[in-house]
């Protein structure tokens, strides 16, 4: 496990953190959906219904985000509850808001000093796809993107050094 | 192990309802649970009601996990009842401060079952 320090002096674009951002996600799937995340192959339909963000403040400042469409939320949220999807409705966005919480939490978790340095904050979820997202971040995102049974799931995160 | 009465808070609707399917799972008899969204409503909870175990977050709004823990030694309810805390805040110091506030044990989220059953079984048993 390499330090905050390390990891932050190695690379100014932070492109050292995109695996330890996919295992993070990954591992969030595996143990609390019980599936395995597949590997996309850029040609997937992008509509996004659903987004939950979570801020980081601390040693590390910025937002991670979790967008899908709302027929991957409801499947999402099926799985965690063990529910069908047409009971999974009013916990949606509670599920996607837990989904990136834990994200966050495993992701800055897994570099070593930024657990104690850094903060979570609580989830905000955005429903609809009709909205632009502009952060202020003064470095380029990084990007981690997966299927979900077949549906696209994008994880960012936005780095305000 | 008899069936326990457990008490779990957490401001996620969803991450209660796994954390009950987990101790279930995990092979838990439960008798009764009790939820709560925040620590305050957990002291309301333990005003009127007796629990064997209490499972919380640490992060929540209006009182978060670690408040809780403090308070409970006031609380005759709650005298000698185990608690665990399941949070995302996973770091060695929030460890140390849960473990220093009264919590026996700690989990980090996400979890599976059986990390549930290696926490919490111990804990019920006093061996932890």
């Amino acid at each position: 496990m390499k330090s905050v320090k390390e990891l932050l002096a190695a690379n100014g674009s932070h492109e050292n953190w995109v695996p330890l951002l996919e295992v993070a996600v990954r591992e969030v799937f595996e143990l609390m959906l019980n599936c395995q995340l597949t590997a996309s192959t850029g040609a997937e339909e992008t509509s996004r219904d659903v987004t939950a963000m979570v801020g980081l403040a601390g040693q590390l400042c910025g937002v991670l985000s979790v967008s899908c469409n709302s027929r991957a939320a409801a499947l999402m949220t099926s799985k965690m509850l063990g529910v069908p999807s047409d009971k999974a409705a009013p916990e949606v966005e509670d599920a996607l808001g837990e989904i990136c919480n834990m994200a966050a939490g495993n992701f800055k978790n897994k570099i070593a000093g930024l657990g104690d340095g850094c903060m979570l904050s609580p989830p905000t979820v955005i429903t609809g796809s009709n909205y632009d997202l502009h952060s202020l971040a003064d470095s380029p995102g990084l990007q981690v993107r997966m299927l979900f049974e077949g549906m696209p799931v994008e994880v960012t995160l936005q780095i305000h050094s | 192990m008899n069936s326990i009465r457990a008490l779990i808070v957490d401001d996620s609707s969803v991450m209660r309802k796994i954390v009950e399917r987990s101790l279930r799972q995990a092979g838990i008899d439960l008798s009764e649970v009790f939820q709560a969204g925040n620590g305050a409503e957990a002291l309301v909870v333990l005003q009127t009601n007796v629990v064997d175990l209490i499972l919380c977050d640490i992060n929540m709004p209006v009182m978060d996990g670690l408040e809780f823990v403090k308070q409970l030694s006031g609380v005759p309810n709650a005298k000698g009842v185990p608690v665990v805390m399941i949070t995302t805040e996973g770091s060695e110091a929030h460890v140390v401060q849960a473990i220093s506030c009264g919590a026996r044990g700690y989990i980090r989220k996400p979890f599976t079952a059986e990390q549930v059953k290696e926490h919490v079984v111990p804990v019920l048993e006093g061996k932890s």
